[in-house]
C-alpha cells in the first residue's frame, strides 16, 4: 500500500450526495482483470457532460475531492478506489462515506477524510471562488489546512492504528500472518458441525 | 449486561484481541466470484501465498454471465477472460467452483443458503456488498473489497472493530399483498441511505418472524442499501426447517448440537443496541422507488414528490436531480409511470417464491404490448425446480422470457440491459443511475408489483388487475391499504 503521510494540492468540489460506486465506476468497467487503467473510468458517465466538474480546466490535476454525504455507498468494488487513486486523488473529504468505501480506502492509501458538512460545504465554496488554492492534509496532524493567511484549520478523526497503518504504508496480510500460529489454534476448536465447501 | 445476536456471533469469533488494534475475526465462509476476485488471487501469486483454506470457500459465475445460449462461449471478449480467469484461479488454488452450465451455479449469494453452507452464527464474506443475504440465517455476513477477498484467501480472517448495533422492529402483521420487499424498501425510506452506516441491523417483531427464509433473505440483501453492512435475523424454527437435509446442514447428532448452539445466539432480553427503530408493519402497503437511490421509496398509492418539500438542501438537490435523470413531473401518480422493461431477478427477488409470486399473477393474463419482461431465476436450482413447479410454462405463456440464471439486468454486466431513456420495474436491489444501462432508468418493485407491472404496461400492484382470463392468476387475497 502507498503510504500517506500529508498532502497538499488543489479540490475539485463535487457537490453532489449519495456519490454510490455505480456512479464512481460503473460496471462495465469491472470486467478488467488487472488493478491498471480504472482512470479512464472513473465517472465516465458524469464525464460525458462537458460541464461536469472533472471536465473544467481549473481543476484538472486537484488530489483532493471534496464531495456531499453519503460518498461511495452502494457495492463493494474496490475498483472505485483504484479508479480515483489512478485519476490522481489522494484524499477525499465528505461529510460522511460509505462504510465499504472507506474500509477499501484505507486498504489502499487513499484517505478517506470525514469533516461536518458546513465544513465540507466550505471547502466546496473556497474550491470554486478560487480553484487555484491548495490544502493540506495533514495525516499526521489530523487536520486539514488552508494555505497561510486563510486560518482555515479543520481537524478531523481517524483512529489511531488505521493512521499508523496508512503513515507506514503497511500491507494488512503480512501483519495479520504475524499471527498465524493463534489463527490455527481458533482452527482447532471450531465446533465439528460447520460445513466445508471440498 | 446480555448481549445481541450481532455481538455474540462477533465474539466468538474474535482470533485475537489487543489494545489499540483492531480484532482478528475468523471467517468461515467465504463465497468468490469473478468480478472482485483476479486482482486478489494476482496479489497472492505476487507474495508466493497459498488459500489457507480452500475447504472453506467457494466460487460460482454469476454477475457477467450470459442468460440466453449457455452453450456458446460468451461472447463479451473481456466478459469471457474475466469468467476464464476466475476459473483458472480455481484450478490453480484448488478451489471449488460452480461454472456457467453447472447444474449448482448460479448468483453467489443464492447457492449459498441453497447448499446449506450459509448456517446460523457462522461468519461469511464475498466481495460482494449483497452478502448481507445471508444474515437471514442469523449469520454475520458482509460485504469486502478486492484488498479483503486477498486477506480473507490468505489467512481465512479479517481485522474488523466490534460494529455498533441497531434493531429495527416490525411490530404486528404484514397486510396481506405486502412482501418482504415491500417492507425492506419502506424501511430505507425511513432510516435513509446512510441510516445503518456503521451499525449490523437486527430486524426483529412479530412480521419479521413471520417471513419465510425466502422473504427474510430478501429483507437482509438490502441492509446495505440502508448503509449496513451487514442484517441479520434470529434463527428460529423457520430457519432450522429450512436447513435441515440440505446437503451442507449438520446432520444426526450434530444437528441437535447446532441447534442448540444457534438457538443461544439469540439476543438477550436486557441487551442493549445502541440505535432502534420501530416500525408499524399494518401501516405498510406496497412500496416502489421514483428516484436514484433505493432511499426515495415511497408506497405505490403515492405521487412523484416535489424536491421543494425537502427541508434539507442536499436532499432536495438530490430529488431535483433524482426527477431529472428519472424523466418524471413532481406530482405525478405513480400508478401513472410507464414502463419499457420488467425485470424479476436478482440475490434480492431471484429465488422460488419470488418467482412463484410473479407466476401467481401472470396465470391467465398477457405481458403488455410493448413491454419487454425478463425473468432470470436466481440459480440453475431455482430454475429447475420453477420448471418442475410448471412456472416456465405460466411465465412463457403469458408473453415473458424465460432465462438461464444470473445477476443479469440487475448490474447490466452481461447482454441483459436497458438503453438509454429506457424504463424498468425491477425486483434488483439498486435503482443508481445507470446501473441496469447507461441512461436507464429504475424503479425497484416486489415481485408481485412487478408482474402486475408487466401486465399494465404502468407501475400497477396485483389488485390492480381485473379477473384473469384463466387460470389461478390473481386470487390470492389482496388489501392493498392505499387504494
Amino acid at each position: 500500500m502507498e503510504a500517506f503521510t500529508t498532502y497538499t494540492g488543489r479540490a475539485v468540489p463535487l457537490r453532489r450526495s449519495n456519490v454510490d460506486t455505480d456512479q464512481i465506476i460503473p460496471a462495465v468497467w469491472l470486467k478488467q482483470v488487472s488493478r491498471t487503467g480504472f482512470d479512464k473510468g472513473l465517472f465516465s458517465a458524469w464525464r460525458e457532460d462537458p460541464d461536469f466538474v472533472l471536465n473544467q480546466p481549473q481543476y484538472q490535476g486537484a488530489g483532493i475531492l471534496v464531495a456531499g454525504p453519503d460518498f461511495g455507498t452502494g457495492s463493494s468494488r474496490e475498483h472505485a478506489v483504484w479508479a480515483l487513486q489512478q485519476y490522481g486523488f489522494r484524499v477525499v473529504i465528505a461529510p460522511r462515506f460509505g462504510d465499504i468505501f472507506r474500509n477499501n480506502a484505507t486498504k489502499m492509501g487513499l484517505l478517506p477524510v470525514v469533516l461536518p458538512a458546513e465544513t465540507v460545504e466550505a471547502l466546496q465554496a473556497g474550491a470554486e471562488r478560487d480553484p487555484a488554492a491548495e490544502l493540506t492534509v495533514d495525516l499526521e496532524a489530523r487536520e486539514v489546512r488552508g494555505a497561510d493567511g486563510t486560518g482555515l484549520a479543520a481537524p478531523f478523526e481517524i483512529d489511531d492504528y488505521t493512521r499508523w497503518r496508512l503513515l507506514e504504508g503497511l500491507d494488512d496480510i503480512g501483519l495479520t500472518l504475524r499471527h498465524a500460529d493463534r489463527v490455527g489454534e481458533f482452527e482447532k476448536a471450531r465446533p465439528a458441525w460447520l460445513p466445508v465447501t471440498a | 449486561m446480555g448481549r445481541t445476536m450481532a455481538e455474540k456471533v462477533y465474539d466468538a469469533h474474535v482470533v485475537r484481541r489487543a489494545e489499540g488494534e483492531p480484532d482478528l475475526l475468523y471467517i468461515d465462509l467465504h463465497l468468490v466470484h469473478e468480478v472482485t476476485s483476479p486482482q486478489a488471487f494476482d496479489g497472492l501469486r505476487m507474495a508466493g501465498r497459498p488459500v489457507r483454506r480452500p475447504d472453506l470457500t467457494i466460487a460460482t459465475e454469476d454477475h457477467n454471465v450470459p442468460t440466453t445460449d449457455l452453450l456458446k462461449p460468451i461472447a463479451d471478449p473481456v466478459s469471457r477472460a474475466q469468467v476464464e480467469t476466475l476459473r483458472k484461479n480455481c484450478a490453480e488454488f484448488g478451489l471449488r467452483l460452480h461454472p456457467m452450465g453447472d447444474a449448482g451455479q448460479g448468483i453467489v449469494h443464492v447457492i449459498g443458503p441453497q447448499l446449506g453452507l450459509t448456517q446460523p452464527g457462522m461468519t461469511v464474506v464475498c466481495g460482494d456488498s449483497h452478502t448481507s443475504t445471508h444474515g437471514a440465517f442469523g449469520a454475520l455476513a458482509f460485504g469486502i473489497g478486492t484488498s479483503e477477498v486477498e486477506h480473507v484467501l490468505a489467512t481465512q480472517t479479517l481485522t474488523q472493530n466490534r460494529p455498533k448495533t441497531m434493531a429495527v422492529t416490525v411490530d404486528g402483521a404484514l397486510p396481506a399483498g405486502v412482501t418482504a420487499k415491500d417492507l425492506i424498501l419502506a424501511i430505507i425510506a425511513r432510516i435513509g441511505t446512510g441510516g445503518g452506516q456503521g451499525h449490523v441491523i437486527e430486524y426483529r417483531g412479530e412480521a419479521i418472524r413471520s417471513l419465510s427464509m425466502e422473504g427474510r433473505m430478501t429483507v437482509c440483501n438490502m441492509s446495505i442499501e440502508a448503509g449496513a453492512r451487514a442484517g441479520l435475523i434470529a434463527p428460529d424454527e423457520t430457519t432450522f426447517e429450512y436447513l435441515k437435509g440440505r446437503e451442507h446442514a449438520p446432520a444426526g447428532v450434530d444437528w441437535d448440537r447446532a441447534v442448540e448452539y444457534w438457538t443461544s445466539l439469540r439476543t438477550d432480553d436486557d441487551a442493549v443496541f445502541d440505535r432502534e427503530v420501530v416500525i408499524d408493519a399494518a401501516e405498510l402497503t406496497p412500496f416502489v422507488t421514483w428516484g436514484t437511490n433505493p432511499g426515495q421509496g415511497l408506497p405505490l398509492g403515492a405521487s412523484v414528490p416535489d424536491p421543494a418539500s425537502y427541508d434539507d438542501p442536499a436532499a432536495r438537490q438530490n430529488a431535483e436531480r433524482a426527477l431529472e435523470y428519472m424523466g418524471l413531473t413532481a406530482g405525478t401518480p405513480l400508478r401513472e409511470i410507464a414502463v419499457d422493461t420488467v425485470f424479476v431477478g436478482s440475490c434480492t427477488n431471484g429465488r422460488i417464491e419470488d418467482l412463484r409470486a410473479v407466476a401467481d399473477v401472470l396465470a391467465g393474463r398477457r405481458v403488455a404490448d410493448g413491454v419487454r419482461m425478463l425473468v432470470v431465476p436466481g440459480s440453475m436450482e431455482v430454475k429447475k425446480k420453477a420448471e418442475e413447479e410448471g412456472l416456465d410454462e405460466v411465465i412463457s405463456a403469458a408473453g415473458a422470457e424465460w432465462r438461464e440464471a444470473g445477476c443479469s439486468m440487475c448490474l447490466a454486466m452481461n447482454p441483459d440491459k436497458l438503453t438509454p431513456g429506457e424504463r424498468s420495474a425491477s425486483t434488483s436491489n439498486r435503482n443508481f443511475e445507470g446501473r441496469q444501462g447507461p441512461g436507464g432508468r429504475t424503479h425497484l418493485v416486489s415481485p408481485a408489483v412487478a408482474a402486475a407491472t408487466a401486465v399494465t404496461g404502468r407501475l400497477a400492484a396485483p389488485l390492480d388487475l381485473g379477473a384473469a382470463a384463466g387460470g389461478s392468476g390473481g386470487s390470492s387475497p389482496q388489501n392493498e391499504t392505499d387504494l
